[in-house]
């Protein structure tokens, strides 16, 4: 557990940086630090290992006060992970990650065995252990930095907009693999970015802080959505709210339709026959949806075999968990209205309409509103195959 | 008679540097060792002195600016005029041989402060971030990260310090110091009356021989600490 206690920062040309923060990262959890430029949150943060001291206030480690042990001491304890990853040039990718063990003393084989075995951990393959970090992409750098950052098996991580100098796809293929790593590890980790999409899907609880260093909100990312406290934090959280609130929460009950679908490369004739509103699903060997073919009156396509070019590709897919968000997707951004859900094994399971999933919407709305306080659970938003909501 | 008019002449030809080094060897290799180690000793003390010099100046901005001026004011001392003030200021008899290394220290110094403040800061912000947030104290920052960074930065400027070195010491020949600079004089003396070339061409050969040497010596030390920047190219 990391705790603020009315913690500020304040700069000899008089700036506030942060002003009384108090707010507490709790043990196993993401907390998440988030705001615009000069909100004081990467202050924040380095204030937590002493690489900026506060100028008053107290922050107390699992009830120690920070400031009583030395800042290297109290670093080689507490993981950090930076933007860039700040790897270092001149070392391979296995003494990178094995800088932390070695400088409490731990003996240099040991140092990368642990090293070797972390590499693995964040997906690395063990080649790149000799390697020097301008060989590897941004993205695998990241990687080095996360696994740095866990050598020594510190309960405590810092992390400083880790994700944001990557593209988009690889951002978010870090972000899976980070939650997914969190739920095996469960550090007390404290999160900093400007990108409140990053901090809704990945923190259990969002700290949302203004210019000046003052903390505007402190919520679940579900009550920050749906409840945000004033104009700032709704400014802030951004448009749709409430459509991307739908994130949180497996729709209960799905009940889907049946849709006959045909293999890829028959003929297209065969599809039209069994073609419901002009349109069939059209599956691989392993079940997997793989688009809706339009069948038209077009004589001279009847002879031809189904290929993947004659398909509509528009399409989103929602998991039968999925959320209410990635379902309500994939029937608004089907061609035929009919959204595709698959199962566990990606294989189709049925299909289900904008109209019912707005009705089971509904339906749930009504049972929340009947039943007094209910605690909204934090839940992450879960990508098409991933695991059940937390 | 025909003979020794030829030989003569042959051996006046600047191309016949080598006979007369055959000739002179040993009082030849003398002056050239004299010259290896005072050119190189200078370098190495030098280094020694800008390091902390140079780390003072990347770590306060403020003094970069005043330290690379002053740097830049004695590096402009003629070298001629710095072997005459330094024997009185020293107080060193007249032509005591230490003082070629002195002089050539105060210039090495004078080159390699900037090469290290700049050397070290080259070394990229976040990674300087990353160190001090994995515990790293500020000794060991320096030694453990900085300078293995620093280090390409550093060769190229002790490079330029080497040789620029050789072809000072030569001129601490010309006032009677022992090193490859008295080749220049004795070639001089022997130019009366008709020009007399074999150990001018000879000393400038054995000066580019000994600075492509050091240069040798810096650029495999430095392929050697820096086996990273190799992976880089290589890929």
């Amino acid at each position: 557990m990391i705790r603020f206690d009315s913690v500020t920062k304040t700069y000899p040309d008089g700036t506030v940086a942060v002003d009384e923060l108090s707010l507490t990262a709790p043990s196993g959890k993401i907390t998440v630090l988030v705001g615009p430029s000069g909100c004081g949150k990467t202050t924040s943060l380095r204030m937590i290992n002493r690489m900026i001291e506060p100028t008053s206030g107290r922050i107390w480690i699992d009830d120690r006060d920070h400031s009583t042990t030395s800042p290297t001491e109290l670093r080689r304890g507490i993981g950090y992970v930076i933007q860039h990853a700040g790897l270092f040039p001149h070392r391979t990718i296995v003494d990178n990650v094995a800088t932390v063990p070695l400088l409490l003393g731990k003996n240099k084989r040991e140092a990368r065995a642990k090293a070797l075995e972390l590499l693995e951990r964040v997906g690395l393959p063990a080649s790149f252990a000799k390697r020097y970090p301008a060989q590897l992409s941004g993205g695998q750098q990241q990687r080095v930095g996360v696994a740095r950052a866990l050598a020594a098996d510190p309960p405590v991580m810092l992390m400083d907009e880790p994700f944001s100098a990557v593209d988009p796809v690889v951002r978010e293929q870090l972000q899976n693999e980070f939650l997914r790593l969190q739920s095996e590890l469960s550090k007390t980790i404290v999160f900093v970015t400007h990108d409140i999409d990053e901090a809704i899907k990945l923190g259990d609880q969002v700290a949302v802080m203004r210019v000046g260093g003052k903390l505007a909100q402190l919520a679940t990312p579900a009550d920050l959505l749906s409840n945000p406290v004033d104009d700032f934090v709704a400014g802030f959280v951004g448009r749709d709210r409430g459509y991307r609130a739908l994130g949180f929460e497996a729709v209960p009950g799905l009940q889907l339709d049946p849709e006959t679908t045909v293999l890829m490369g028959s003929d297209v004739s065969a599809a039209a026959a069994v073609a419901r509103d002009g349109w069939v699903l059209v599956v691989d060997e392993h079940g997997w949806p793989q688009g809706w073919l339009a069948v038209g009156d077009d004589a001279t396509r009847a002879s031809l075999q189904i290929t993947p070019p004659l398909l509509h590709r528009g399409g989103t897919v929602a998991a039968v968990n999925g959320t209410f968000r990635s379902v309500l997707d994939a029937a608004l951004s089907s061609p035929t209205g009919r959204g595709v859900i698959v199962d566990e094994g990606r294989r189709f399971a049925g299909t289900i309409t904008a109209a019912n999933v707005v009705r089971l919407l509904e339906q749930q709305q009504a049972a929340h509103s009947q039943t007094i306080s209910v605690p909204t659970v934090p839940v992450q938003a879960v990508p098409v195959q991933g695991a059940t909501p937390r | 008679m025909t003979a020794t008019s030829t030989a003569g002449a042959a051996s006046s030809s600047p191309w016949h540097f080598w006979a007369y080094f055959t000739a002179h060897r040993h009082q030849d290799l003398s002056w050239l060792w004299d010259h290896v180690w005072l050119s190189a000793l200078p370098v190495v003390i030098g280094l020694a002195i800008a390091l902390p010099l140079g780390w003072l100046a990347s770590r306060y901005k403020w003094i970069y600016p005043p330290m690379l001026s002053l740097m830049g004011l004695l590096y402009t001392i003629p070298s001629i005029a710095l072997f005459v003030i330094i024997p009185p200021l020293l107080g060193l008899k007249a032509l005591d041989p230490i003082q070629v290394p002195i002089a050539l220290t105060v210039y090495s110094v004078a080159l390699l402060v900037r090469v290290v403040a700049d050397g070290l800061g080259s070394v990229p912000e976040d990674v300087l971030q990353a160190a001090t947030a994995m515990g790293f104290g500020r000794v060991q920052r320096l030694v453990k990260v900085e300078l293995p960074i620093a280090v390409p930065v550093i060769a190229a400027g002790l490079r330029v310090a080497t040789v620029s070195n050789v072809s000072i010491v030569a001129v601490a020949g010309t006032i009677g110091l022992a090193n490859l600079g008295q080749l220049f004089t004795t070639g001089f003396q022997l130019s009366t009356p008709t020009a007399y070339y074999p150990p001018i061409v000879l000393g400038i050969v054995l000066c580019v021989a000994l600075a492509l040497a050091f240069d040798g010596v810096i650029v495999t030390a430095n392929r050697l600490l820096t086996p990273w920047r190799r992976a880089v190219q290589g890929r």
